[in-house]
């Protein structure tokens, strides 16, 4: 008889998801460190050079895409250590509230400083 | 069928002694899990003084002189940031080596050998890391 070890939800979806961005984040985390430490040095950073690389449609798509599923990632992966210490009831749902809206305020933030650099207006407040 | 594995309290701490490889694995990844997402509101946080930089005036921007030069140049100056980078790319590198485990475990591979590769995912991490010091020290004064 097999046992059962996982913590997520048997037969849900974020299991799968975890290990999705977890796949898609070892190979964007390890291009940004090399590229922001490697090719480019820490103390040459300037908002110009910045701006420069975002202003690629590819590099703007993929930080949006990073941003996405590291706070996906991050999250789900705080919840689910949560979930594991065992939170349950109201307790759990206070957490999925907190969690949702601190997820939504990253990425607007996010968001936001990368349309800064890239010269992007989507909306006044963006 | 599968049924729930009782593990006992693997929070209570004071069960470090009888900790295995594969316990100590998933200590680690929770530790540098935390250490990351927090760094992630942090790292966003202070790339957002971009946002002032963008309506500067142009020639601040050229003259390097706008708020987000000046905060990562400032910030990147101190040697202890510099040393706090290396300590984020050791939690980052081990998150990744062990996240790679678990992503072989889960599809099967490797179950038999998790305590081995447990050890190499120490080691790799510490080599990579050594081998990084240089790059992240330079151009930085006591």
């Amino acid at each position: 008889m097999a046992e059962r070890y996982s913590s997520f939800t048997e037969g849900g979806r974020l299991w799968l998801w975890q290990r999705i961005t977890a796949a898609f984040l070892i190979v964007v985390l390890a291009f940004h460190f090399f590229l922001l430490h490697f090719v480019h040095h820490a103390d040459e950073v300037t908002f110009g050079m910045s701006a420069g690389r975002m202003q690629q449609w590819s590099y703007y798509s993929l930080m949006i895409l990073f941003l996405v599923t590291a706070t996906f990632h991050g999250v789900n992966g705080v919840y689910n250590a949560l979930i594991n210490a065992g939170l349950t009831g109201v307790k759990r749902r206070v957490v999925q509230v907190v969690l949702g809206g601190a997820s939504l305020l990253l990425l607007v933030q996010g968001v936001r400083t990368a349309n800064a650099w890239a010269g992007i207006d989507l909306l006044p407040i963006l | 069928m599968s049924q729930s594995y009782d593990r006992g309290l693997i929070e209570d701490f004071g069960r470090w002694r009888e900790f295995s490889a594969g316990m100590w694995a998933w200590i680690f990844h929770k530790f540098t899990g935390w250490v990351l997402i927090g760094y992630l509101f942090t790292h966003v946080a202070v790339l957002s003084t971009a946002l002032t930089s963008a309506s500067a005036d142009p020639a601040t921007v050229a003259a390097n002189q706008d708020l987000y030069t000046q905060t990562i140049q400032a910030l990147e100056s101190l040697l202890v940031v510099r040393i706090l980078e290396v300590g984020l790319l050791a939690v980052a590198v081990f998150h990744i080596l062990n996240g790679t485990r678990l992503l072989l475990i889960d599809l099967g591979i490797g179950l038999e050998s998790q305590d081995r590769s447990f050890y190499a995912s120490l080691v790799l991490t510490g080599a990579i890391v050594v081998a990084s010091v240089p790059t992240f020290l330079a151009g930085v004064s006591l």
